[in-house]
């Protein structure tokens, strides 16, 4: 792997850019493999990546359906925070937000993580006492979290309507400075060139259609859409096709998905210094760096798998953001999409061993997986190297919905994760 | 947004006027307190969420208000057929292969 470097830049320049290579060789399928990764979304590509860079193992392959980060990973609205109230979500997002910190120069690669402030809207006064309540908690797990007045919101986001008059006015607001966005596709190219350099083969269209056991039990490979590969390790790491997957080896899963939306509007000069989220209208808006309104609505009410969404559902949205901005009423919005998202009933993700020797499982992670990636992708290659959970990912058991050690995220945040 | 046909009312309405109500055909223990806890698991959190067919309770909220069952493919979201609440599990779905 050649390094990114100014020194490059200027290299190349000299040469007519004849010498840049490809960020990542895409090999035929060997026999068999050590570890075989189900799903080239960042959260899998993290895990090949520390896998190969803290554990050691790099006979790594990471089977893709479609192409490269074309799933959630391409598809999300690019938030990073982690002031969750549960200690152990505080736990596993803000290993991740360490993380972020620092991923591009561990990467080589600009993942154009801008901590830019998430800023959360109270509109009514369960709001205010719930926002109170993650901020205590937060502040005592080390995270930073801290209460604004109205007019301190209107002063770190000025486009904001403040008014008294409003239909649902705003109380106060709770801001993570540390928070903000990141470049959801530099993120998956960059650890899939960190990974393919160490010798992980990534593997594009090849769909696993199978998954094969052993006569004791533990699993022994994946039939794809290629052919047979054997391997003795499997992390699912599949967003909403999570259950298809795990079906495959007869596991079945807590999980339902729903298909989620977002959209964009046309570009503008930079109005949205931060991200601002709402849980009561329900709303998120943050501003890339090409001038796009990034918005993320809700998800449908129902289980599907089509990667589209009701209209209804981005008017709903784009109501709450009217609201919040009346500047934007005449905005024109470019684009909308929308992904898959794989829901556990207490709405945190499950990071686990499963009753099945040698498969392991990353998924559950709803609406809200993006933030996580590096810190999922490194806990869960611990998982798989060692066949034991990471103490950080230990509660984010499949059984604690036997146990009834539930991480409850879904009473505390709402619906917006 | 969806079109969903209303067994009750017997007409097509748009999903506004309803609320989806979770996988069908989950039947609640008699006895609760007896169940162990992995039929409980299976009871209350594990879910079929199929990529194809699926059987699925809808609500005519803003309607009737009654509780109805839905047979839909989920990749497609296209409705196969809807049917009262407490009729069986339908044994063959219209249109499908013999």
């Amino acid at each position: 792997m050649k390094k990114y470097s100014v020194f490059a830049i200027a290299r190349e320049a000299m040469r007519g850019h004849k010498g840049w290579e490809e960020q990542w060789t895409s090999p035929e399928p060997k026999k068999e493999y050590d570890v075989i990764i189900v799903g080239a979304g960042g959260h899998g590509l993290a895990t090949a990546y520390y896998l190969a860079t803290e554990h050691g193992i790099t006979n790594i392959a990471v089977l893709e359906k479609g192409w490269l980060g074309g799933g959630n990973t391409g598809r999300n609205t690019t938030i990073i925070r982690s002031n969750y109230l549960y200690d152990e979500s505080a736990g596993i997002y803000d290993h991740a937000l360490k993380l972020w910190d620092g991923l591009s120069q561990e990467l080589n690669y600009n993942v154009m993580y801008s901590a830019r402030g998430v800023m959360m809207l109270a509109h009514n006064v369960h709001d205010v006492r719930v926002f109170k309540r993650h901020i205590h908690a937060n502040r005592l797990n080390g995270i930073d979290n801290e209460w604004l007045t109205p007019e301190q919101a209107k002063e770190f986001c000025p486009p904001l309507n403040i008014s008294k008059e409003a239909r649902y006015p705003v109380m106060g607001a709770a801001l993570q400075r540390r928070g903000g966005t990141a470049r959801h596709d530099a993120v998956a190219w960059g650890y899939a060139r960190g990974a393919s350099a160490r010798g992980v083969h990534i593997i594009q269209n090849c769909e696993v259609t199978g998954i094969k056991r052993a006569a004791n039990g533990a699993v022994s490979g994946v039939e794809t859409t290629r052919g047979f590969i054997g391997a003795k390790k499997i992390g699912v790491v599949a967003a909403g096709h999570s259950s298809v997957i795990m079906n495959m080896a007869g596991v079945r899963m807590p999980l339902e998905s729903y298909p989620l939306q977002a959209l964009v509007s046309e570009p503008i000069k930079p109005v949205v210094p931060c991200v601002v989220m709402s849980n009561t209208v329900h709303a998120y808006i943050s501003q890339s760096d090409k001038g796009e309104l990034v918005i993320g609505a809700g998800t449908d009410q129902y289980v599907s798998y089509s990667q589209t969404g009701g209209l209804h559902i981005l008017q709903h949205t784009l109501d709450a953001i009217c609201e919040m901005f009346p500047i934007f009423t005449r905005m024109k919005m470019l684009r909308s999409w929308g992904g898959i998202v794989d829901v556990t009933p207490d709405r945190s993700p499950i990071l686990a061993k499963t009753p099945v020797q040698g498969l392991y499982v990353n998924c559950g992670w709803g609406t809200g997986g993006f933030k996580a990636t590096p810190g999922s992708g490194n806990v869960f290659a611990h998982t798989i190297a060692k066949d034991d959970p990471h103490p950080i990912n230990a509660p984010f058991t499949l059984e604690r919905f036997r146990t009834g050690r539930l991480i409850d995220e879904a009473a505390a945040a709402a619906v917006a994760h | 947004m969806l079109l969903i046909r209303c067994p009750y009312c017997e007409e097509e309405r748009p999903e506004l006027e309803f609320r989806n109500a979770g996988e069908a055909h989950i039947a609640r223990p008699t006895n609760i307190a007896a169940e162990s806890d992995d039929d409980f698991e299976k009871f209350f959190f594990i879910r079929a969420n199929p990529k194809g067919v699926i059987y699925e309770r809808w609500r005519h909220i803003h309607g009737c208000a009654r509780f109805f069952n839905a047979v839909r493919d989920t990749v497609t979201d296209k409705f196969i057929m809807t049917y009262k609440a407490g009729e069986p599990k339908p044994a063959k779905l219209p249109g499908a292969a013999k």
